[in-house]
């Protein structure tokens, strides 16, 4: 034992491989990504859950209605992420959004892809980007961008 | 609406990254099981004999001195479980037994495999050895011990060791 004995160091990693069992309503919604689609469930007043939800969350009735839902939406809220992490597996600043699909009642949250935090704002037009091979997945949307970049295109 | 067919499941993975960096006493004693050795400290408070090393004696609260201790490769099965169902990642193919091993001169235990040769002859009180790796392969860690095995002493009675562990600390606290 000697005081210049090197401090010891090492890396290690702590994995818990966890899969996440769907259910039938999500592994329906999920697997309509595949196909880019976005479907949403219809509550018994008419208004309709994107994500969709196997049971109504204030009456617990089953629900089974299925709605095909638009393909762009609207901003209703959002956070700017400055500094992206890693996991987010993003390049530059982006903002997390709640995003209201057309046709549907309920926002989901999703990546957003604009260049600056001054082009956000809640009632944004977004669409999707999908990824090249959907394969059932949340992260089948890559992220949304502006619907009026497909305007201009 | 055609639907299609739900998928059942996806995986949802989480991977935490760490980046250990060994405490003095830790350091201490990773270098010297590096060269074969074992260390272990006394604490002051109470004067049992912690193996590996803390930098605290979690029962007294008291910091553990800079000297440590070597001890033999050699103890006793405090307890110990026979493992049935294989673990992923693990170098180890079941059946095999792990056990809590008090080494002689400590008063603190720490768990290992022993040889799977001897699955059906392990009880409470046997007597191991350490089963070392090719000096060639030792490194910073416990793994340097392959595994331990039975030696020829017969079974000690724990309860008895433990009073008279227990009598040493307090002439040493």
């Amino acid at each position: 034992m000697t005081a210049t004995e090197q401090r010891l160091e090492a890396e290690f990693e702590l994995g818990f491989t966890y899969s996440r069992s769907l259910g039938p309503v999500i592994g329906t919604c999920f697997a309509a990504f595949a196909q880019k689609r976005f479907l949403g469930m219809r509550r018994s007043d008419g208004s309709v859950l994107f994500p969709p939800l196997e049971y109504d969350p204030d009456t617990a009735e089953a629900l089974s209605e299925w709605v095909e839902l638009g393909s762009s939406g609207v901003v209703e809220g959002f956070c700017w992420v400055k500094q992206p992490r890693e996991k987010h597996g993003e390049l530059a600043p982006f903002a997390w959004a709640l995003i209201k699909l057309d046709g549907a009642d309920t926002p989901f949250l999703h990546k957003l892809r604009v260049g600056e935090e001054q082009s956000v704002h809640v009632g944004l037009r977004v669409k999707p980007v999908w990824v090249a091979e959907p394969l059932g997945d949340i992260t089948d949307i890559a992220a949304f961008v502006p619907a009026a970049e497909e305007l201009t295109s | 609406m055609k639907l299609p067919e739900p998928r059942e499941a996806v995986d949802r993975p989480i991977y935490l990254r760490y980046r250990y960096r060994a405490s003095e006493q830790a350091n201490r004693f990773l270098h010297a099981i590096k060269k074969g050795k074992i260390l272990g400290v006394r604490s002051v408070g109470t004067g049992k004999v912690l193996v590996p090393p803390p930098g605290v004696c979690a029962e007294s609260g008291t910091l553990t001195p800079q000297d440590l201790i070597e001890l033999p490769d050699r103890g006793t099965v405090l307890s110990f479980t026979i493992v049935h169902l294989p673990i992923p990642n693990s170098r180890l193919k079941p059946p095999f037994v792990v056990a809590n091993i008090l080494l002689d001169g400590a008063d603190q235990a720490f768990s290992h495999i022993i040889s799977e040769a001897e699955l059906k002859r392990v009880v409470i009180g046997t007597r191991v050895r350490a089963h070392w790796k090719p000096e060639a392969e030792w490194d910073y860690g416990l793994e340097n011990i392959e595994y331990f095995v039975l030696t020829d002493e017969p079974a000690v009675d724990i309860e008895q060791h433990r009073a008279l562990r227990l009598e040493e600390a307090a002439r040493h606290a």
